[in-house]
C-alpha cells in the first residue's frame, strides 16, 4: 500500500518535472534565421591558399589526390614557367577540382598535403541545384586574396 | 412559436459547430506548441505568425489527399464510422450550458442548446456510442492492426464507462437532479470538486480513457499498432477521426466543469468567460497529461481499471449516499 502511495505520488512529481521544463528556454538553434559559430578546426568547403606574394601554394604533387578515400579530387599538374611562376615549386597544378558530391569532408587531403595549399574552412551550406555546380574548380576554391581562408599566408606549412 | 424555437435552435448548433471545429483545429496547434516547449523545443513557428496558420495549413493538405480505401474493406461501414466519432462527440455539447439565459434581440436565449431534464444520463447514453466510431472503423478496414486498435478500444471505453457514471452518480446524488443546468446553479455557493475530490479525479481518469488519450491511447499505440483503429485512414476522414478527438476532449472537458468545478459561475457577472477559462485549464492538463505519462500496458489497464477505479467508485458512492441521506 505504501509502495503504492508513493507511486502514485512520483506520478505527480513527474508531471511538476514536466511543466518546470516548459518555463526553459528550447534548446532548438533556429537554424536559417541563426547560424551557429562552427568550432574553429572543423571540416567544411575546401580552400587553396597562396603565399603572400600572391603565389599559389600547392606545387601540383597529387598526394592530395592519392590520399582522398573517396577519389573526389582531380589534379592536373604542369611545369612552372620561370620566366612567370605559379608556384615556388617546379611544378603547379594547372587544374585542381573537388567533386563535393563525392567528398566525405575526411580532411586526409588537408593532412597529405606538404605544402599546406589544400585546406577545409569552416563553411558547410554547400547545397546546389545541379551536379556541375558541385564540382568546384580551381577558380571556385583558390582564394581571392591572399589569407582569406583564414589561413596564416606567412606559415610555412 | 415553434418555428422560432426550432430557428433559434439551428443558429446555436451552427454557431456551437463552427466555434467546436475551429477550437478543434487549434488544439492541435497548441497541442504541439506545449508538447515542444515542455520537450524544450519550439514546434510548429512557421507558417504565419508564430506558426498561427498551422492548423489551415494542416487543414488544406488534408483537404487535398487523394480519397483511397483498402481492398477488402466494408466500404459502407469504413466510411460510415468516422462520421460516428464526430456526430457523437459533437452531440454531447448539446446539453452543456455555456452560461445562463441571455437577453437578445428581445428574445431571451438560453445558453445551452437544450435544457434536457436528464443531462447526465444523455451524456451517459451518448458517450457510451462512441465506442462505434473506434470499433467499426477498426473492424472495416481489413487490417490486423485497425482490429486490434478497435477491440482494445472497446474493451477500454466500455470498462471505463463504469466508474465513470458511478461517479457521476454521487454529483446527481449531492444535486438532487440530473438537469445539467441545475445541477450549475446549485454550486453556486461551493464546487463539487471541494465535497467530493474522490469523484472528480475518478471522473478525470476516466474521461482520459473516453477520449483515447495518453496514458490510455492503448486503440492509438502508434509504437505497437501503427496508429491502430485509423490506420486504414488518410485524408479528410483521418481528419475527421482527429477533429472527433479533440471535440471529445473539449466534451469531456465542458462536463467535468459543469459537474465538478461550477460551470459558469464565479466571481464577476462573465458567465461565458468563466466557462471557457475552466475547460481551457483542464484541456491543458489534458495535454500536460500526455507529454509526462508513458502509456499502460493492456493488463495494467483492465486492472486498474476493475481492480481501482470500480471499487473507489463505489465506495464513493456508498459514502456520499451515506452523508446525503442520514
Amino acid at each position: 500500500m505504501k509502495e503504492k502511495l508513493r507511486e502514485v505520488g512520483a506520478m505527480f512529481w513527474g508531471l511538476f518535472i514536466v511543466l518546470k521544463h516548459m518555463f526553459r528556454k528550447p534548446v532548438t538553434e533556429k537554424y536559417p534565421e541563426e547560424k551557429r559559430k562552427l568550432p574553429e578546426r572543423s571540416r567544411g568547403r575546401h580552400y587553396l591558399t597562396k603565399w603572400n606574394d600572391g603565389l599559389d601554394r600547392c606545387v601540383g604533387c597529387e598526394l592530395c589526390s592519392i590520399v582522398c578515400p573517396s577519389q573526389a579530387i582531380y589534379v592536373k599538374p604542369a611545369a612552372n614557367d620561370p620566366e612567370d611562376p605559379h608556384s615556388h615549386g617546379e611544378r603547379y597544378a594547372s587544374d585542381f577540382q573537388i567533386n563535393m558530391l563525392r567528398c566525405i569532408f575526411c580532411g586526409y587531403c588537408e593532412e597529405a598535403c606538404p605544402t599546406g595549399a589544400l585546406i577545409l574552412g569552416n563553411e558547410y551550406e554547400l547545397s546546389g541545384y545541379n551536379r556541375e555546380s558541385l564540382i568546384y574548380t580551381k577558380e571556385m576554391l583558390t582564394e581571392k586574396v591572399p589569407g582569406e581562408s583564414g589561413r596564416d599566408p606567412n606559415r610555412e606549412i | 412559436m415553434h418555428v422560432e424555437t426550432a430557428i433559434e435552435v439551428l443558429i446555436k448548433g451552427l454557431v456551437l459547430i463552427l466555434i467546436l471545429f475551429g477550437a478543434a483545429a487549434y488544439m492541435t496547434f497548441l497541442e504541439r506548441v506545449l508538447m515542444a516547449r515542455m520537450q524544450l523545443r519550439y514546434g510548429p513557428n512557421r507558417v504565419g505568425p508564430l506558426g498561427l496558420l498551422q492548423p489551415i495549413a494542416d487543414g488544406i493538405k488534408l483537404l487535398c489527399k487523394e480519397r483511397f480505401q483498402p481492398v477488402g474493406a466494408a466500404v459502407f461501414t469504413y466510411w460510415l464510422a468516422p462520421g460516428i466519432s464526430l456526430f457523437i462527440a459533437l452531440f454531447i455539447f448539446v446539453v452543456i450550458p455555456i452560461g445562463g439565459t441571455v437577453e437578445m434581440w428581445g428574445r431571451s436565449v438560453s445558453l445551452s442548446i437544450s435544457d434536457v431534464n436528464a443531462g447526465i444520463l444523455f451524456f451517459l447514453a451518448i458517450s457510451s456510442l462512441a465506442v462505434y466510431g473506434v470499433v467499426l472503423s477498426g473492424w472495416s478496414s481489413n487490417n490486423r492492426y485497425s482490429l486490434l486498435g478497435g477491440l482494445r478500444g472497446t474493451a477500454q471505453m466500455i470498462s471505463y464507462e463504469v466508474p465513470m457514471g458511478i461517479s457521476l452518480l454521487t454529483v446527481a446524488l449531492y444535486a438532487g437532479t440530473l438537469n445539467l443546468q441545475e445541477i450549475v446553479d446549485d454550486q453556486k455557493q461551493y464546487w463539487y470538486v471541494l465535497v467530493n475530490p474522490i469523484g472528480f479525479i475518478i471522473y478525470l481518469i476516466t474521461a482520459f480513457a473516453e477520449t483515447n488519450r495518453a496514458p490510455f491511447d492503448l486503440p492509438e499505440a502508434e509504437q505497437e499498432l501503427t496508429g491502430g483503429y485509423h490506420t486504414e485512414y488518410g485524408g479528410m476522414k483521418f481528419a475527421i477521426f482527429f477533429l472527433a478527438e479533440y471535440v471529445n476532449i473539449l466534451a469531456v472537458s465542458a462536463l467535468a466543469v459543469t459537474l465538478f468545478l461550477g460551470g459558469w459561475h464565479g466571481p464577476w457577472d462573465i458567465p461565458v468567460v468563466w466557462f471557457l477559462a475552466k475547460v481551457a485549464c483542464l484541456v491543458f492538463l489534458f495535454m500536460w497529461v500526455r507529454a509526462t505519462m508513458p502509456r499502460f500496458r493492456y493488463d495494467q489497464l483492465m486492472s486498474f481499471g476493475w481492480k481501482v477505479l470500480v471499487p473507489l467508485a463505489t465506495l464513493n458512492l456508498i459514502i456520499t449516499a451515506y452523508f446525503i441521506l442520514v
